[in-house]
């Protein structure tokens, strides 16, 4: 056999970008920082899927979690505003604009503590973005507090110890109203990696909560958000391949075995069964599913609840094609005898 | 009128006629439906040619607290409250002996007859109109009777006054536009009130209407519609709001004409959108995030819901985010009194947020909600800032005989913009640079297809290119050319409106609702001898020739609804050479503010001095 020198790898995608062009600026975050492990797999992510990044709007809210959209995607428009209060932001942002894609980054003191009403109506509205949680427990920025997400009994380096019980984020989501709800690790880049793209996939808001460890803070091999921990304790649900929509005729799989979800843009994503017998499409399993990993102490992760058809907030807005946007002036300034009618229904 | 606060001073503009110049206060309890009667009296005067204005006194309540409406009507056009009303229609029982002593010598006390009172007054005359009974025999429904009921007082009225039945019946259709039946039996009503009044009783008073030639180009608005209607010619495709009085009827406004006036006739599509969110944050958020896209977005609320919009406003100021927020002001502090009046928000809009920064505030008058509505738009968008238009419960919530809306004359100034051709041309783009030294930047929309449009907007500290910094310089630098910022608004804001006579020694400086009260006090007090000049203040930053102004005069006071003098305050930051020579009139109970209050400052100062 003749060994060839293999010819250098395409690196471009489907629109012809190259992966610098998903790349930020350098990270300004802790080495080993869970969060680093997002901005990765965002980037990875958006570059296979040839999402043109000028079509798409980074949005977060306060922490170091909020700091990460900074360094991924230079070429997209980013809007890092206040603490809890992304949800708002985004709404608006994507109201004006629904052409564009919206990827947020929030945390757990973020999302759950500061954010948390803002986050239920962002769910409650389907807003279509994908909605990140960089979930370590701990407030990083102002070294080293409890979140709302901290397990109970958790002690950080302070010696404080965390007494209430943790707020889980997918629960919320679900209670909210929330049309897809995923939970994965940092620390699991291919599980990672294919729940964001399902989640770019979704028409409505994706939450998907990242456990994140935060490697200053919050990494003790016992707390339930460290790197040790998750992999210690990880129960994928389901073992997971996202087709998209230009593969759907190649991809092979045994009937039975697998459910399939099919999104709006004509991708799906293929939930093979692993141990647990979970239905996604099954908002009462989802609680179930929640409640009952929260008993037995198991970090279980994957696709925990989808309804791909549940209408979006732009949908049920009587929004036209037109984004609010770029409407022009002829068509944001009514004609003069409009108003000469008004003054004579008023005089 | 049981809410005066002020001691009973009989006098008025010094017009002494009892043809057109009156005040009529109807006395009712709130959710009784005695709205549509009282604006059917003050819509028959308007069409009358009579200068007429009228102004709700309402409790924070559904229903069954006491609740006032004065109507003024005035020749000489003044419409300002008065402290005193000639005419007293009373239907609320809890109230009748408090609201007989509000009534001028010599008034008029009409009243529902089944209201057993003492008639303590022997100056008043008495007219006693059976109200139920008329309801009763008008066929309408028992649930509809205590509605119908308030038809009689009208009809009354209008046999006391000589108000055109015609005229009320076109009121009544324009009230019930499209339910004839309604009309009807609504016109029933009045019509056997009328006739009852006539057949039954003797007219002892001298107070009556006449009609005056038809002011050509008048009309009759509330300040929230005409808000709303400007935003809308203004070109606002987003709106988020949270309901709170007295603003909601500011959105309500954009809810009842947008889907009118900006749906796209060929397609069908919404060219808007209105959002009511889950409190003033998301409401401001919401807002900011559509003007951050491009699109013209604004927000409405009042003093509460402004409080919780301060952290987001500080960042569109520091992000430079273009958004207009509308505050129609109530009193506070705190939940304070929902629906009275105040202009005690000034300091607040002028300086909100956290840090440096001072906030362009446009201040309309009285026949200006319009036009600041739309123009509100185009300063957002060219200073990439906040703007706070500061109405309040009086100009937002009453009708007011304004001018007809002018369409705008100007083009919309979207502002600094830079599209993919303008990028690829320059070679790429720095956000907050100044290369024009106006202190604004230039701007991508998200969504420009170019390599180098995007941009981070962010709330920390940024340089020229949005990036985070620390540096000293770079924020030193940031903050002088928002400053500059400012000062470019300076010239853009609308300039004060000056007004003169011929020898004055005293300056007034107002803005906003006291308008009329202005207006009248300056002609009381010319008729006794002390002419005044008057600037009319209609924006923050303040234009130089405020300070000329002040210059001008030994004496300027400075009129506001609030406590604290808030005004008086600004300007003497502003004005400190002229601090010496401003004088505050800081006046806040709750009502609009009267001429009488105004003159009795000014004489007294003039008394005290000589």
């Amino acid at each position: 056999m003749t060994v060839v020198t293999a010819p250098k790898k395409v690196t471009t995608n489907l629109i012809g970008l190259e992966k610098t062009d998903y790349r930020g600026l350098e990270t300004t975050l802790c080495q080993g920082c869970g969060h680093n492990s997002i901005v990765s797999q965002i980037v990875a992510v958006c570059f296979e899927l040839s999402i043109p990044p000028e079509q798409l709007i980074k949005v977060s809210g306060i922490g170091c979690s909020s700091k990460a959209p900074a360094y991924f995607m230079n070429r997209a428009h980013g809007f890092n505003g206040l603490h809890g209060r992304m949800p708002s932001a985004a709404t608006g942002a994507i109201l004006a604009n629904h052409t564009m894609r919206a990827i947020g980054m929030s945390g757990d003191g973020d999302t759950a503590n500061i954010g948390m009403g803002q986050f239920k109506h962002l769910v409650r509205r389907n807003v279509p973005m994908v909605y990140i949680v960089a979930n370590n427990g701990v407030y990083g920025l102002t070294k080293g507090q409890f979140s709302a997400t901290a397990d109970q009994g958790l002690e950080l380096k302070k010696g404080l110890q965390n007494r209430l019980p943790p707020i889980d984020i997918c629960l919320e989501a679900l209670v909210g109203g929330a049309s897809f709800v995923a939970r994965s690790f940092a620390g699991d880049p291919r599980q990672l990696s294919t729940l964001l793209k399902a989640a770019l996939a979704h028409k409505g808001t994706a939450v998907l909560d990242v456990i994140s460890p935060c490697v200053t803070f919050n990494n003790k091999d016992e707390s339930p958000k460290s790197y040790a921990w998750g992999r210690e304790h990880e129960e994928p649900l389901h073992d997971l391949t996202y087709v998209p929509e230009r593969d759907e005729i190649v991809v092979s799989y045994e009937p039975g075995e697998i459910t399939s979800v099919a999104f709006a843009d004509g991708s799906s994503l293929r939930l093979k069964k692993i141990e647990v017998d979970h239905d996604p499409t099954s908002r009462l399993a989802a609680l179930t599913l929640i409640e009952e990993s929260r008993t037995q102490g198991t970090f279980v992760t994957g696709l925990i609840y989808v309804n791909p058809t549940q209408p979006t907030f732009v949908e049920i807005s009587g929004l036209g094609t037109t984004p609010l946007a770029r409407l022009t002036p002829a068509q944001m300034r009514p004609a003069e005898q409009t108003l000469r009618d008004i003054n004579a229904r008023l005089a | 009128m049981s809410v005066q606060s002020q001691p009973a001073v009989a006098e008025k503009s010094g017009v002494t006629h009892k043809v057109n110049d009156f005040s009529i206060v109807v006395a009712t309890v709130n959710g009784s439906g005695s709205q549509t009667a009282n604006g059917v009296i003050l819509r028959s005067l308007f069409t009358m040619g009579i200068p007429v204005s009228g102004k709700n006194l309402f409790p924070s309540n559904i229903q069954g607290l006491p609740t006032w409406f004065t109507i003024r009507a005035n020749a000489a056009g003044f419409m300002a409250r008065t402290d005193l009303s000639e005419i007293l229609i009373a239907m609320n029982r809890t109230t009748v002996i408090e609201d007989l002593k509000g009534l001028a010598p010599g008034g008029v006390c009409l009243y529902a007859d089944d209201l057993a009172f003492e008639k303590l007054r022997s100056d008043v005359h008495y007219y006693a109109i059976p109200a139920m009974r008329l309801a009763r025999e008008s066929g309408a429904e028992a649930s509809l009777r205590p509605y119908v009921a308030n038809m009689a007082y009208v009809g009354g009225v209008a046999w006391l006054l000589g108000i055109e039945l015609s005229e009320v019946e076109s009121a009544l259709a324009a009230h019930f536009r499209g339910k004839p039946k309604a009309v009807a039996l609504n016109f029933g009503v009045v019509q056997a009130a009328h006739k009852h009044a006539a057949e039954n009783l003797t007219k002892t008073d001298d107070f009556r209407v006449e009609r005056m030639p038809a002011a050509a180009g008048m009309i009759l608005v509330d300040g929230n519609t005409a808000a709303a209607l400007g935003a809308i010619y203004g070109g606002v495709s987003f709106a988020a709001w949270y309901p709170i009085t007295p603003a909601s009827s500011l959105a309500e406004g954009l809810q009842e004409y947008l889907p009118q006036l900006r749906r796209d006739p060929a397609t069908g599509e919404n060219h808007f959108l209105i959002v009511q969110s889950e409190d003033e944050l998301g409401a401001l958020g919401m807002a900011i995030g559509a003007g951050w896209m491009g699109a013209r977005s604004m927000t409405s609320t009042s003093g509460p819901g402004l409080s919780l919009m301060a952290e987001f406003s500080g960042l569109a100021h520091f992000a430079e985010v273009p958004v207009v927020i509308w505050d129609v002001q109530r009193m506070g502090p705190s939940t304070g009194l929902p629906t009275r009046v105040s202009q005690g928000d000034l300091l607040f809009a002028h300086f909100i947020g956290h840090g440096d920064g001072r906030q362009v505030v446009l201040l309309p008058g009285p026949s200006e909600c319009f036009e600041f509505g739309w123009r509100a738009f185009d300063l957002a968008e060219r200073l990439q800032a906040p703007i706070f238009v500061l109405s309040d419960l009086d100009l937002g919530m009453n009708l007011w005989r304004v001018p007809e809306f002018r369409y705008p004359d100007q083009p919309m100034d979207r502002g600094k913009v830079l599209s993919a051709e303008d990028l690829t041309r320059l070679g790429g783009f720095a956000r907050y640079k100044d290369v024009d030294g106006d202190g604004i930047g230039w701007r991508t929309l998200p969504g420009t297809v170019h390599p180098r449009a995007a941009y981070f907007t962010r709330g920390t500290g940024h340089d020229e290119n949005a990036v985070y910094s620390e540096d000293p310089q770079v924020w030193e630098a940031n903050m002088a050319r928002l400053a500059r910022k400012y000062q470019t608004a300076k010239g853009l804001v609308p300039p004060p409106v000056v007004e003169r006579m011929s020898g004055a020694r005293i300056g007034l400086v107002a803005f906003g609702s006291t308008d009329p009260a202005i207006h009248e006090a300056r002609h009381i007090l010319a008729e006794q001898g002390t002419p005044s000049d008057y600037l009319r203040l209609r924006a923050i930053p303040f234009a130089d020739e405020v300070g000329t102004f002040l210059a001008e005069h030994p004496v300027n006071w400075v009129v506001e609804l609030n406590s604290d003098g808030q005004m008086h305050s600004l300007l003497k930051i502003d004005f400190a050479e002229h601090a010496g020579a401003m004088r505050s009139l800081a006046h806040n109970d709750g009502l609009p503010l009267t001429a009488q209050r105004v003159v009795q400052a000014v004489r007294g100062e003039k008394e005290s001095a000589s």
